[in-house]
């Protein structure tokens, strides 16, 4: 049973945020933007680097029929699978807070939170050059989906380095979309790839608010 | 916990969750929490609260989301809004909706995120 995260090992009684960690009174809205890219892209690492508090996991619970492996006898049983997803937090303003979701690229996933993307700003899509041909089916959902996107391209010292027109052209993206390059360590770098989404939301804005 | 590799659980986890929820699938709050909602505490825990729902009632006595609450009590978000239904229900505490996707992309909110960036 694995319910309880690690970092939690105390009950229900004594949990809770740090009292550093707790809001203004005055937060009345909020809003988020998902990371979204496969194992090991540096999703945890980027929500980590801008978020005001310590990332946290919020989990959720996959009920599945299937029949065991070691069940010789063949019998149907059902089996439960916890999905996490950490995410992070910025006060924008007194009244305004930005989470940030890191989410699996797997579409599967996506439906266990409900609204994940459908009430979101927008969405990072997280690039390893090393794996690309994750990135091209995350890209391909998110426009099914009519989630406005930047594509950020973590570097890591161990992959190919493309020129990023190239990029552009491997994962067939459409000529608006933004392209930038980030460390996903650095906080700044992490909140350029945020500030290049809002700069591209505020473009697709103003032409919505035009037409 | 790695968040890409879902693990398996094959012990006492659901029927913990069932007792929790009484056995409700919180369909109903499922509808008006968001992740991000966030929630605020009407008052403190009661004596006789369900330990979870008074944790929640605790931790909520300054704004937190739905997603945070979740984290902290190490709880499902479908467990939780189940949780948050009822003590909305009985005025132990309300919510603060997030925007609603049908205002987005709203262009003075964009601009308030840019300007709360840069002074990062
Ligand atoms: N060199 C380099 N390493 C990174 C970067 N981002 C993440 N990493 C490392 O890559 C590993 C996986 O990152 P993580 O954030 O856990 O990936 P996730 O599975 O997408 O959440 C960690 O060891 C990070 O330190 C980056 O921008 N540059
Ligand atoms: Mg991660």
């Amino acid at each position: 049973m694995d319910f309880r995260s690690s970092e939690s090992p105390g009950s229900v009684e004594t949990a809770g945020p740090r009292s550093e960690d707790a809001l203004p009174e005055s937060a009345t809205a909020a809003v988020k933007v998902v990371i979204v890219g496969g194992f090991g892209v540096g999703k945890t690492t980027l929500v980590g680097s801008v978020s005001e508090i310590r990332p946290l996991t919020t989990e959720e619970t996959m009920t599945q029929a299937g029949v065991g492996v070691d069940d010789t006898a063949g019998v149907e049983r059902k089996s439960t699978t916890t999905v996490a997803m950490d995410f992070g937090r910025i006060s924008i303003n007194d009244e305004l807070v930005l989470y940030l979701f890191g989410t699996p690229g797997q579409e599967r996933f996506w439906f266990l939170w409900r609204g994940l993307f459908e009430g979101a700003l927008g969405a990072v899509v997280l690039v390893d050059t090393r794996r690309l041909e994750v990135s091209f089916d995350v890209i391909g959902r998110l426009e099914e989906r009519s989630v406005p996107f930047v594509v950020a391209v973590n570097s890591f010292p161990d992959a190919p380095s493309y020129p990023l027109d190239e990029l552009r052209g491997a994962l067939d993206l459409p000529a608006d979309v933004p392209i930038v390059e980030c460390d996903a360590r650095l906080r700044t770098s992490s909140r350029d790839v945020l500030m290049a989404l809002m700069r591209y939301l505020q473009t697709l804005a103003v032409t919505t608010e035009a037409s | 916990m790695n968040s890409d590799e879902p693990h398996w659980d094959g012990g006492g986890g659901p029927e913990r969750l069932y007792v929790i929820t009484g056995g409700r699938s919180g369909s109903s709050a499922k509808t008006t929490l968001d992740l991000v909602t966030l929630i605020v505490a009407r008052s403190g825990p009661r004596p006789g609260m369900q330990p979870e729902q008074a944790a929640i009632v605790r931790i909520c006595q300054r704004p937190l989301s739905v997603a945070e609450i979740s984290a902290h009590l190490s709880l499902p978000v479908s467990v939780v809004t189940v949780l948050l239904s009822d003590l909305i229900a009985d005025n132990r505490v309300f919510s603060r909706p997030p925007v609603p996707p049908a205002k987005l992309p709203d262009i003075a909110l964009i601009e308030a995120v840019i300007d709360g960036l840069q002074k990062l």
